[in-house]
């Protein structure tokens, strides 16, 4: 598929290929998006600001260049940043396919790296050569400051130009606590937020703290996604609870599924709070909470593609894709978009699904 | 006695190191709320944040665009969220002041850079986390400084007067386009006050003539509070008085 190669988040020709609760396969303007949306449903975005997670530096053992991506944390409290997993690169930038990017020097635990104004130990190595837990030494304010000014946001070689805060935080952006940008919520912006209101249907948020997307190196990709903290306010959870079963849930990108059926009870309803996410999402799980998800286009074998299967079967994405590939859509955060509606005929839709059917089927 | 009316408010004042900004910043701090501030200087910074500890300070310039997120990136990150943004930083544009006719184009760039479109870009940033605090019932609210010189044509006070201008009429615009998302802008004119902008600009001034900067922050923060806690007249008190 075509690599979207320009950060533009709400192009205007972005395209939208929906699949229905029935599997069949059709072809949207993107900005039509508020028309498959129906009175009584709620939309859930995620809306974590991205930071700068690309800290550029150097090993002090041997003075070798290295690039530290901050990937995992262990909570959303402010003060708890001194902790992060990372993935380490040798020289060089994201201009260089990261499966291309030279290794780092070999890391042992207590090696001191300088990242810009910061400096972090390496506390251990995660069973990774290159994925790492660090601790900065560096104050709180210190910490925030230094990845502030120092950072740069993560971007892979398919992107030709730096890209700034400004292209990756999403117009709902909050708390910055996402690594890669959560760019399914790249194409809301405050107007269709407005237009989803005024036809009945409820916006809501959570956030949490997407992780990265890809590491250049087959392993290491196998380990994805890594665990997520995430929040979900109070009057989120209160919406969805009040409003299923009759609106369904539409969640703007996979993080939001992942938030939200990790925060599920049995029966349907979404605990508020604190969490962090360690499950996968994918063929085997019985989804209890989100009906219809939209998301980028995603290559076969990713975590995200895998999570479509939470919701479609192999034949029906087989025919997704397809049907993509044949029509040029593009691939990667700045493209084009899939809403997929869940098909409760799957063998994981069991149980509470099969009592919430009723008005989701897609129409 | 003293109040604590603003506690676990989550607070970010532009230009909090002198004048009215850093006098909010004491004021507010008195009341509980939680603040970061901005400035240029980081000694100016340093020295603001070594007398209050509890008070996070940026430094930054809210005229340049890629301070924007640095400054969003560390307000929230530290304060965990936002409630009430201030712009207050302001430029005078020439100083000390000087007629149109003699305002270099610099000048008129660096006050609307400063007056206007740095507050529409932190603005911008911050309107995720604002629209959060409104999704949890907290009211937050953006305050923009403004001032007399936004609606009167004084003579030497060109480029600040305009940019004002156009602040205020964001600012009221503005408003109306987030009612949906329960956010509120306001406008506060604090009036002449003894601050390094007014000496600056009016180099010879009667000083006992002008307004503490306490006394503007004090009406400022109760109009945060009454904003906060619900009351009617919150828009009444704050908007410039030629344009109530």
């Amino acid at each position: 598929m075509i690599p979207a190669t320009l950060p533009v988040p709400r192009a205007a020709d972005a395209k939208l290929l929906v699949v229905d609760a029935e599997g069949t396969v059709r072809h949207h303007a993107r900005a039509e998006f508020l028309d498959l949306v129906r009175e009584g449903d709620i939309v859930v975005a995620n809306d974590a600001a991205t930071l700068p997670a690309s800290l550029s530096g150097l090993h002090w053992p041997t003075g070798a260049a290295v690039e530290l991506r901050l990937a995992g944390r262990d909570s959303l409290s402010p003060d708890d940043v001194s902790r992060f997993v990372a993935i380490v690169f040798g020289a060089g930038d994201f201009r260089t396919p990261t499966e291309r990017r030279p290794h780092p020097p070999v890391l042992q635990p207590g090696d001191t790296l300088q990242l810009g104004p910061l400096q972090a130990d390496v506390v251990r190595v995660l069973g990774h050569p290159r994925l790492i837990e660090v601790r900065f030494h560096d104050s709180v304010a210190a910490i925030w400051e230094g990845v502030a000014r120092h950072g740069r946001p993560i971007q892979y070689a398919y992107l030709s130009e730096p890209l700034a805060n400004w292209d990756t935080w999403t117009r709902i952006a909050g708390q910055p606590v996402a690594f890669e940008p959560p760019s399914a919520g790249f194409f809301l912006d405050w107007t269709v937020i407005r237009s989803l209101r005024s036809r009945g249907a409820r916006f809501a948020t959570l956030t949490h703290a997407a992780g990265i997307s890809s590491t250049g190196d087959t392993e290491l990709d196998r380990l994805l996604p890594f665990d997520e903290p995430y929040f979900i306010p109070p009057s989120t959870a209160g919406l969805i609870d009040t409003s299923r079963p009759r609106g369904r849930v539409i969640a703007i990108g996979t993080t939001v599924v992942r938030a939200l059926e990790h925060a599920a009870r049995p029966d349907g309803t979404v605990r508020p709070g604190s969490g962090t996410a360690t499950q996968r999402v994918g063929p085997h799980t019985r989804l209890r909470v989100v009906d219809a998800i939209v998301s980028g286009i995603h290559e076969r074998g990713t975590s995200h593609y895998e999570l479509l299967r939470a919701f479609q079967d192999a034949e029906v994405l087989g025919r997704m894709d397809a049907e993509a590939e044949a029509r040029g859509y593009r691939t990667h955060e700045f493209g084009d978009s899939v809403f997929v509606v869940r098909n409760r005929a799957l063998a994981g839709q069991d149980g509470v699904g099969a009592v919430l059917v009723g008005t989701s089927s897609f129409d | 006695m003293t109040k604590t009316d603003l506690e676990e408010l989550r607070v970010l004042i532009t230009g909090g190191t002198s004048g009215l900004g850093r006098a909010l910043v004491g004021e507010l701090r008195r009341r509980g709320a939680r603040i970061a501030f901005v400035a240029r200087s980081r000694e100016a910074v340093e020295r603001t944040s070594r007398e209050w500890p509890d008070v996070l300070g940026v430094v930054a310039d809210v005229s340049k665009k890629d301070d924007t997120h640095p400054i969003a990136i560390q307000a929230l990150g530290v304060l965990g969220g936002l409630d009430v943004l201030v712009n207050n930083a302001s430029s005078l544009g020439p100083a000390p002041l000087v007629p149109l006719a003699d305002t270099e184009c610099e000048d008129l760039e660096l006050a609307l850079a400063t007056n206007v479109v740095g507050p529409f870009r932190l603005t911008k940033a911050l309107l995720g986390s604002l629209a959060a605090s409104a999704r949890e019932g907290r009211r937050p609210l953006v305050v923009n400084v403004s001032s007399d010189a936004a609606v009167s044509p004084y003579q030497n006070w060109g480029a600040y007067g305009a940019s004002k201008a156009a602040l205020l009429h964001l600012s009221r615009i503005w408003n109306e386009e987030l009612l949906g998302e329960g956010i509120r802008v306001l406008s506060f004119d604090p009036g002449d006050m003894d601050t390094p902008l007014h000496a600056a600009a009016v180099p010879d001034a009667d000083r006992s003539t002008l307004k503490h900067p306490e006394h503007a922050a004090l009406e400022l923060a109760d109009v945060i509070a009454s904003r906060i806690h619900g009351a009617a007249r919150e828009d009444a008190m704050a908007v410039p008085e030629a344009v109530r």
